[in-house]
């Protein structure tokens, strides 16, 4: 059955509109790679931001394929509202890094929660309505503190630059060394804890697997690999001028303290899970632990393991959701006890997610264990080597319960049907293409970002370094 | 806030404390001389005391038929009156009392005006955390930005116009959603009552 013409333009502009963004981006990243473009005085593009819109972008065109697989069993309104919803937040997500000021930045991502409120709401379930209510009222909140920090920064950054500053982030940084201690040291503990609550930091992570599990699945792979990221961009921000005017010891050690606590949260959580998606989302709070640790290592490579673990968490991230939303679809659950025989009932699709899941678990050789193994190498070399190697443990307890879960779903043959109806699916086939083509570009991203990163990203990403660590 | 029971309350209290925030604008616009903050003031009277006010009182108008509206969110206390009033004090005073040490000094008001402002901004999360009704939870969280919005007042009173205009704009947008989703949720659950929203645990 052909979806009905409305959803099927809507579906094509979606596309195209991805893989435009996608095209947009790669095409600035040479630009970026070598000095700072701004445009208007409201947008700039530098190289840290360069590489979240990287990370945003593919997976935003990633999931617009994959979208039009995904919508085949939906009726059309349904579709309208999706792709409407869909393009807005991935837009609203882009827009952030290309923000030049705080204040602009907040307003992004405050428009992002709004649009991905109503997507998780989309699903009109009961479970769906509670997620977003959750989900909105605490991220709203803690977003309220982030504005807060964002005030505090202003008053800092008009002491020394005047009544007119308007919260631009180049000259805070610049103006550094001057700015009075007491505000800024406020502005970035109300900032990372406040856009902490949108990256899953812990103890204010408690939204988030709900929300991944309820949405719909091309939102929770989103959701997943650029909204929590580029809320760590502006992490990063506030982290740029904090460092300059404090020194480094003090931010530092506040994200290290907040990723060492969602890192152990995420590792025991993970294990025993029993909602596919839930178990992805602890996942994710577990690789937003890693990044706040890599910055707090404050390593020159163990900043460049950052940023490339950026890009390879959104490939990884996605790609794992999106194998996992094959599994529901085909399915009809989410539990993964009821999920049997995957590799033979989804002869593309289960290797494809047993391939996700090993490069989400630092395998190499995915881009994801390049970058964890520069974070730990630099945080050994930095004297960091109780953090590093907690970091290496908890990973790998991580890496069983991910594991377990997967091998449970693929490898433990389904029961031969005692009743054939209650049994779930037997008949061997996809439930679209359109759902996998894009996860095997996310696997062909992984290995090229694991093996051989193209050198305009290399340089892309030594210099996003330089500015994170050109203060000391 | 704390204590009230009825929403129809709470939402005059809302609309007080706007109401009080906009004339402080004003004030600060005429001592400073910044004609920006007038229009600024306006906008936000005009859509915190009325619009936002009028927009919460139809969905709980359409929510809760009038004559049960006693019952509307007086059930969803787990503190009582008492309780609520003291714990509603010892924030307010560690609010006051930190804010105060902190020793920050804006060019407009007086630091005191800061500290009720750190002391707002705890009262508003202890509504959003004690009470169990998403009408409750929804004040808390336009009290809170309330509170931001006295500390920019304050600290940063020469924030440039367009920026103020797009956090009020921001503010709108998230009023609309939280009414779509109080309604979504009124609809699913039939009551504003959120301490049957357990299913999402683990």
């Amino acid at each position: 059955m052909l979806p009905p013409r409305a959803a099927r333009v809507a579906a094509a502009v979606t596309v195209a509109a991805g893989v435009a963004c996608f095209g947009l981006v790669l095409a600035l990243v040479p630009a970026a790679a070598h000095h700072d473009l701004s445009y208007l005085s409201y947008l700039r593009v530098d190289a840290l931001s360069a590489i979240f819109l990287l990370a945003t972008s593919f997976l935003y065109a990633a999931v617009a394929i994959y979208a039009v697989g995904y919508l085949k069993r939906h009726e059309e309104l349904y579709a309208r509202r999706f792709y409407a919803g869909l393009n807005l937040f991935a837009w609203a997500m882009l827009a952030a890094p290309l923000m030049s000021s705080l204040a602009l930045l907040w307003i992004a991502v405050e428009v992002t929660t709004i649009i991905s409120a109503l997507l998780v709401a989309i699903e009109d379930t009961d479970g769906a309505a509670e997620a977003a209510w959750k989900y909105v009222l605490i991220a709203s909140a803690g977003l309220s503190l982030a504005l807060l920090g964002t005030v505090f920064a202003y008053y800092a950054g008009s002491q020394v630059l005047g009544e007119h500053y308007n919260l631009a982030i180049g000259p805070l940084i610049g103006a550094g060394a001057h700015l009075p201690h007491t505000p800024v040291r406020l502005a970035f503990l109300l900032a990372l804890l406040g856009y902490g609550t949108k990256v899953g930091l812990f103890p204010v992570h408690t939204w988030l697997p709900d929300a991944h599990s309820e949405a719909p699945t091309p939102v929770s792979a989103l959701l997943s690999g650029s909204l929590l990221a580029v809320s760590f961009y502006a992490i990063l921000r506030f982290y740029q001028f904090t460092a300059a005017a404090l020194g480094s010891t003090f931010p530092r050690d506040a994200l290290l303290a907040f990723g060492l606590a969602s890192l152990l949260l995420a590792a025991l959580y993970v294990f025993g899970q029993r909602d596919l998606k839930r178990l992805l989302a602890y996942s994710s709070v577990e690789h937003m632990g890693i990044l706040a640790i890599g910055v707090s290592f404050g390593a020159p490579v163990a900043l460049a393991g950052v940023m490339l673990h950026v890009l390879a968490h959104a490939a990884a991230k996605g790609n794992a959701f999106m194998g996992a939303g094959v599994f529901t679809v085909k399915y009809g659950t989410k539990e993964i006890p009821t999920m049997r025989g995957g590799l033979d009932l989804l002869p593309w699709s289960g290797p494809l997610f047993l391939l996700a899941i090993f490069a989400l678990s630092a395998m190499p050789p995915s881009g994801i264990f390049r970058s964890e193994f520069q974070i730990v190498y630099g945080g050994l070399a930095a004297g960091h080597n109780v953090a590093a190697a907690v970091l290496v443990v908890l990973v790998t307890v991580a890496f069983f319960g991910l594991t377990t879960a997967s091998t449970q779903i693929l490898f433990t043959p389904a029961p031969r049907s005692l009743s054939a109806a209650a049994a779930g699916p037997s008949d061997r086939g996809e439930p679209s293409a359109w759902m996998v083509v894009p996860v095997v570009a996310g696997i062909a991203a992984l290995f090229i970002l694991g093996l051989h990163p193209p050198g305009e990203l290399t340089d892309l990403i030594s210099r996003a370094v330089t500015q994170l660590g050109a203060v000391r | 806030m704390l204590r009230q029971a009825l929403a129809r309350d709470q939402i005059r209290l809302y609309m007080a404390q706007s109401a009080l925030l906009s004339v402080l604008a004003v004030v600060i616009a005429a001592d400073r001389n910044l004609p920006d903050l007038y229009v600024l003031a306006a906008l936000s009277a005009g859509l915190k005391v009325v619009a936002v006010p009028l927009v919460l009182r139809r969905l709980l108008g359409r929510a809760v038929p009038d004559e049960e509206e006693p019952a509307g969110v007086a059930g969803s206390q787990t503190l009582s009156p008492a309780s609520a009033v003291l714990a509603g004090i010892v924030l307010a005073a560690y609010g006051f009392f930190c804010a105060g040490a902190l020793g920050i000094h804006g060019p407009a008001a007086p630091a005191t005006a800061l500290a009720i402002a750190a002391a707002m901004v705890l009262v508003a999360f202890g509504l959003m955390i004690v009470r169990r009704d998403v009408a409750s939870q929804a004040i808390g969280f336009l009290a809170l930005e309330n509170a931001i919005s006295l500390a920019a007042l304050v600290v940063a009173a020469g924030l440039p116009l367009i920026l103020e205009t797009a956090f009020l704009f921001d503010l709108l947008v998230a009023i609309v959603v939280f009414g779509m989703l109080i309604r979504a949720h009124h609809t699913k659950a039939e009551s504003l009552s959120t301490a049957d929203l357990t299913r999402l645990q683990g």
